[in-house]
Formats: structure tokens, C-alpha cells, sequence
């Protein structure tokens, strides 16, 4: 244990919770701004496989690691459409729909993967940058200005988000539409065209969230997001529907899994311990959900389809 | 009639454009899709062995998705087939190496009733969470499958692991052999038909029996049309939702013991995943259940039918090479064209409602087979959710 609490040890660990927390931080982000609007997508676990798989495939091809980014949001905005259109259009019940989208994402890139790949090679990873002077500073520098570009931009999004959810008349519109969306229509707003645009927004973070992943490893496999971006989705409940919560829960969540990584590596804890170690990002989903759960500040209409009848 | 006939052929006609998708798919990988769907009938059904390991394929799936329809029908949604299964299968394997001697006409039937106990439990879990502390039972659901495969591999690769794999320091997470006693006796001779494959099948019965016969299904139901009118009239609503969600895993897990010791090996083994141990007859059964129209009965056929998808790409995968996994993109898009059906229909029934006059139809009539109809997906899948205060 003496081992763990050494600086250079912990600072490589918060550094690497940093990097960890970042599909986590950009898929929660994402799927905070749906909800906003009164849309709950389960399918962010099938959206981020998919476009982690054509992340991979497109830098596998052309080397490009911002070409491959692009093809993960491109797969994000595409299957958006497709949940936009099926939830918004058919009116059809969120949380199954989400969870086809899900299985299809699933199916789809271990079948493109097995089809177009067979064994997986290993590409580029994202190059970490320095940030000029802060990435200078002793230990903080180390641990939080020294990462690849996607994480900078998870975190840049934050308060982003927040800018555009409380001061931008498209965010005032999603948050009507998604707390009482008759009240938001009758007032002239669309209801249909605002999740749209949530709906896109948010898959294609989902999508961004799939090539972090992929591009962070360097490698894909089938089913590589092995349940993250269900517990993205989590995390928006755990953050009460606020950017800087979802954060920190991002954060959490990665600095968990950071500490356990770190433990495995440095014999702290034998392997089997560190498989029941794995467990504690669900379980400490679930007890921080029934510890919020009562605070109510959910979108009044998350997961109602809009009629005007 | 005509209402219930138009209407009905909805999903079907929905699947059967998912399946033009797939047509598409396998032109998309190089493959005649005529010798691609001739490849896959012949997997699924080309011999009595090939038909008996569809119906084998098809038996968890005909129990997840009975499962998954007496929770839809008290309106509550249950994601969590894969961790019932792992918790049936856990602990019907433990019980198996504790009590190996038992004559087999005591074990088998133990190790089914352990693994339904197993599921009861995995599933109490999220509808305690729900009755009582207003958690989200598609979240908790979710992340109790996440944890139950983490639970599952280090039960299987340390206190369950086979002393053999000890000894010989390969550490295959698996246990050893378990008691023959404890195998689902075989059926029919040369074929993998084993016991699990009416057990099923009687068990989407009793499941139906128990929604429309008994005093508890019409309370489930009671609770899941109107939560409200039925605390009026006297039912514990917290504790029904909690039934539901437990009696739902049950199903879960008794496909889980019964995928241990209908298994050849007649081990549990994991490769890491979820998937690895349970084909995702979890999700695969939320398909069929859907398909079927969250009817126990109609999921039987239904489930064959995705049991016959998942054996035929079986074939599919060794004629043609097209990747097995077609089945699950298959799968997720019947999903999407299922549910996006609901609202077509309701549209045509609606028109021919307007036509046709109302006293000819009995208006939801909870009758035997009255709506069985495929695709009866009324009410709990218009808004499954508890959209007072059930959200989170």
C-alpha cells in the first residue's frame, strides 16, 4: 500500500484518471443534453461501439487520427437520425428503442470488424499535447495538462454545455421542451425540431466519446466499451442533469478505475481482487442513484414521446 | 376480428422489412442473400439435430422474454436478463458441487428450482430499488448486469475454479465437472433436446397462467394499467412492482441453471463477458418478448423463430463466411422496426375502428387466447415508464 502513496505514483494516477474519465465525460455530456429535451437514449453503449469501430477503421486505412474522429461523429449524427426518427416520428417507447439501437451497434461493428479487420492490428494513439507553462508546473502539470486532445475538449465541453443550456435561446428551448413540452409548443417553439437538434448533439458526443476510446487504446475489439456507455447514461442521473455533476462523476469513475489499474499493477491487490474491484463503477452507481434518486430534478417529461393529441 | 387482423400483421410486416435489411447486409458482404437465407434455414432447421439445437438455442430466450413480459405487463421494464441468468446459473452450480451425490431425480429438479431462486433474487434487487428508493429499474437493471458478470468471473476464477486448472497453473476461469446427476437428461438420443426445452416451454405456461388466472397476475396487471386505481382499490403497489421484477428474474435464472447443465461441457465457464456465458439471451430474449408481442404464449414461436436466426448464422457464417454477429444486428434492427410499428398500428386500428362498429369487438378482453394476437402491444409498451415518479 506504502507503494500507492508516493507522488509519482499518485500523480500518474490521477493523470491517468484524467484520460480514463474522458468517453465517460463526453458520452454523460452528450446524453445530458437529450435528456434535457425529454429524450432518455439508452443506445450511447451502441453508438460509441460502432463509431469506435469506424474511428479505428478509418485511421487503420489513412493514418489520420482527426479523419478517424470525424467518421465516429459522422456515425454519432447517423445513428442520432435514426433514434431522432424513431422516437420523434413513430413516437416510439424510449427505452426499448434505445436498446435496439444499442444491440445494433453491437451486432453491426463486431460484424464490420470481423469482416473488414478479422485480427486486430494496432494503430496510432492520440499524441498527448503540452499544454505551453501549465503543463510546466510540478506534479499538477504531470497530472492534468498532458493529455491528448479529446480529453482537453471533454473538459472544455463542460462548461460549454452549461453556456449552452442556460444562456443561449436553443437551450432555454430544450430545457422547455423537455420539462413541459405542450407548454413549450403552444408558445411556438417545436418540440419535434429541438430533440432533433438535442438528439444529434448529443449522439454525435457519443460518437466523439467512441473515438476517444478507441483512439486512447489504440486497438479495438468487439463489444470494447464492455458496458461504459451505459454507465454514461448513469452518470446523468448521478449529476442531476448538470454538466459540472456529470463531471464529477466522470471523474470518479475514472479515477476508480485508475486506483484499480494502479493497485493490479503494483500487487496491492491480487488479480482476483481486482476483478471484484471492476464491480465498483455499477455499484457505486446504484447506491449513489438511490441516495439521489429523491432530489426530482429529472426533466418533467424524460422519456414521454410528444403528441399534440 | 378484421381490426385484430390488420393490426397484428403490423409487427410482422415490420420484421419482415428487418429482414429485407439483412438481405441488404448480405449483398453489402459479398453474399447471395437467397443462398445466405438458404444457408441459414438449412442451419436452423435442415435436420432433427440442427432443429433440436434451434429449439435448444431458442430455450432461454422463450424464459428471458416470458420473463420480460410479466414485468411489462405491471409496467416495469426489465433489462437485467443477462445478471439473472449469471445469478440462476451461480447458484444452482453451487448448490451442484455441494450436493453432487443426490440421486438425479432429486438434483435435477434442485438445481432448475435454484437457479429460478438465483434470478428471483438478482431481480428483487432492482425492484426493491425501485418500490422503495424510486431508482430506475432499466438502470439498476443495467448495472446489475455489469456486475454480475465481474461476479461471475471471480467466482469462477478463484473460489469455484476447478482445482485442475489450479494444479496444472493454467487458470481457465471454469469450475470442474459437475455432478452427471445434476445433467438435463437427453430427449431424444444424437440430438442436444434435452429437458430445458419443455421446462421452458411449460414454464412461458405457468407464466401465463399466472398473469390471466390468478389472483397475483391480476394484480401485477391491475398495477401495471393504472398504479393508481389499483392503490385505491386496496393493492400494495410498492410490493407488486417488486414481485414483478423478482418473479421476471426467476425466469431469468432458470434459464441460467438451465444453460449450465444443459450444457456439453456440464461446467460453468466464462470468458470474461457476459455474452461469453450467456449468448446475450438477456437482450435476445427482450426481442423475442417484443416480437411476440409481450405475450408469454406467443414468445414461444417467437423464440424459435430468433433461436432459428442465431443457429442459422451459425451456417450462414460457415458457408458463406459471413460473420454470426449478422443475427445480432438482425436482431437490434427488428427492434427498432418493431417498436416503430406500434404507432402504425395503432394508427390503422384506429381507422378501421372508425368503420367498423364498436360492439363487435370486445374491448380488451382478457380472455385465453382473445389477445394473443402477435403484436398485441397495448398499453405497457406505450409508456412503460412510471411517469409520475418512477423516472428515476
Amino acid at each position: 500500500m506504502g507503494d500507492f502513496f508516493t507522488a509519482s505514483v499518485l500523480v500518474a494516477t490521477i493523470a491517468s484518471g484524467v484520460r480514463l474519465a474522458t468517453p465517460y465525460l463526453l458520452a454523460g455530456l452528450g446524453e445530458t443534453i437529450g435528456q434535457k429535451s425529454g429524450v432518455l437514449n439508452l443506445g450511447v453503449d451502441g453508438v460509441m461501439q460502432l463509431s469506435a469501430f469506424f474511428a479505428y477503421y478509418t485511421v487503420l486505412k489513412t493514418g489520420n487520427l482527426w479523419y478517424g474522429s470525424l467518421a465516429a461523429i459522422g456515425v454519432g449524427l447517423v445513428m442520432g437520425l435514426i433514434y431522432a426518427v424513431i422516437t420523434i416520428e413513430f413516437e416510439a417507447t424510449q427505452g426499448i428503442s434505445g436498446i435496439g439501437i444499442f444491440i445494433l451497434g453491437l451486432g453491426l461493428s463486431d460484424l464490420l470488424f470481423r469482416e473488414l479487420v478479422g485480427t486486430p492490428k494496432p494503430i496510432r494513439r492520440l499524441p498527448s499535447v503540452d499544454i505551453p507553462l501549465l503543463s510546466d508546473i510540478p506534479k499538477v502539470g504531470e497530472a492534468l495538462f498532458q493529455h491528448n486532445l479529446l480529453t482537453y475538449t471533454a473538459f472544455v465541453f463542460v462548461p460549454l454545455s452549461v453556456l449552452l443550456l442556460s444562456r443561449t435561446t436553443f437551450g432555454l428551448n430544450v430545457r422547455a421542451v423537455g420539462e413541459n413540452p405542450h407548454a413549450a409548443d403552444s408558445l411556438g417553439v417545436s418540440v419535434e425540431r429541438t430533440r432533433y437538434a438535442a438528439i444529434l448533439i448529443g449522439n454525435a458526443m457519443a460518437g466523439l466519446a467512441g473515438a476517444a476510446l478507441v483512439l486512447g487504446l489504440g486497438i479495438f475489439q468487439p463489444n470494447l466499451t464492455q458496458g461504459l456507455g451505459f454507465i454514461a447514461v448513469a452518470l446523468v442521473y448521478f449529476g442531476s442533469w448538470r454538466p459540472a455533476g456529470v463531471m464529477a462523476g466522470a471523474l470518479l469513475y475514472g479515477m476508480v478505475n485508475a486506483t484499480v489499474l494502479q493497485w493490479k499493477a503494483l500487487n496491492i491487490i491480487p488479480v482476483s481482487g481486482s476483478v471484484l474491484a471492476n464491480m465498483a463503477p455499477a455499484v457505486i452507481t446504484i447506491v449513489a442513484l438511490a441516495f439521489l434518486a429523491r432530489r426530482g430534478s429529472a426533466p418533467a417529461a424524460l422519456s414521454q414521446p410528444f403528441s399534440r393529441h | 376480428m378484421l381490426k385484430k387482423l390488420v393490426g397484428a400483421s403490423v409487427p410482422l410486416l415490420a420484421a419482415v422489412t428487418a429482414f429485407f435489411f439483412g438481405a441488404i447486409m448480405l449483398v453489402a458482404l459479398g453474399a447471395n442473400p437467397f443462398e445466405g437465407f438458404q444457408a441459414m434455414l438449412e442451419g436452423a432447421f435442415g435436420s432433427g439435430e440442427r432443429i433440436a439445437t434451434t429449439a435448444v438455442r431458442a430455450t432461454p430466450l422463450i424464459l428471458v422474454g416470458a420473463g420480460i413480459s410479466i414485468a411489462f405487463r405491471a409496467r416495469v421494464i426489465n433489462i437485467g436478463g443477462e445478471s439473472q441468468i449469471i445469478a440462476g446459473a451461480l447458484l444452482s452450480t453451487v448448490l451442484a458441487l455441494n450436493a453432487p451425490d443426490l440421486p438425479a431425480i432429486l438434483l435435477v429438479p434442485l438445481v432448475l428450482a435454484t437457479g429460478a431462486v438465483g434470478g428471483f433474487l438478482a431481480g428483487a434487487v432492482p425492484g426493491l430499488l425501485k418500490a422503495h428508493a424510486h431508482v430506475n429499474e432499466i438502470l439498476s437493471t443495467i448495472m446489475l448486469n455489469l456486475i454480475m458478470v465481474q461476479f461471475m468471473n471471480y467466482l469462477l476464477g478463484g473460489p469455484l475454479i476447478d482445482p485442475l486448472q489450479t494444479s496444472a497453473g493454467t487458470f481457465i476461469p471454469q469450475t470442474e465437472r459437475l455432478s452427471d446427476n445434476a445433467a438435463l437428461p437427453t430427449l431424444v438420443s444424437g440430438t442436444r433436446l434435452h429437458l430445458g426445452v419443455p421446462v421452458a416451454v411449460l414454464a412461458a405456461v405457468a407464466a401465463f397462467v399466472l398473469l390471466w388466472k390468478t389472483p397475483l397476475g391480476f394484480r401485477l396487471r391491475a398495477v401495471g394499467h393504472n398504479a393508481d386505481a389499483a392503490k385505491a382499490a386496496g393493492i400494495n403497489v410498492k410490493r407488486h412492482i417488486t414481485y414483478a421484477l423478482a418473479i421476471s428474474g426467476s425466469f431469468g435464472g432458470l434459464a441460467g441453471s438451465i444453460l449450465v447443465f444443459g450444457s456439453e461441457g456440464q461446467r460453468m465457464v466464462t470468458d470474461g463477458s457476459a455474452a461469453g456465458f450467456t449468448g446475450s439471451a438477456g437482450f435476445n430474449g427482450i426481442v423475442a418478448a417484443l416480437f411476440g408481442g409481450l405475450h408469454p404464449l406467443w414468445t414461444i414461436p417467437s423464440a424459435f423463430l430468433f433461436g432459428a436466426l442465431l443457429t442459422g448464422a451459425v451456417q450462414l457464417q460457415r458457408v458463406l463466411q459471413v460473420p454470426a454477429s449478422l443475427a445480432v444486428t438482425i436482431n437490434g434492427i427488428v427492434v427498432l422496426f418493431v417498436i416503430s410499428s406500434a404507432k402504425l398500428r395503432g394508427y390503422i386500428e384506429g381507422r378501421i375502428a372508425d368503420r367498423v362498429t364498436e360492439s363487435e369487438e370486445p374491448p380488451d378482453d382478457p380472455g385465453p387466447l382473445a389477445d394473443v394476437a402477435i403484436g398485441s402491444l397495448d398499453d405497457p409498451i406505450q409508456n412503460p415508464i412510471d411517469s409520475s415518479d418512477g423516472v428515476v
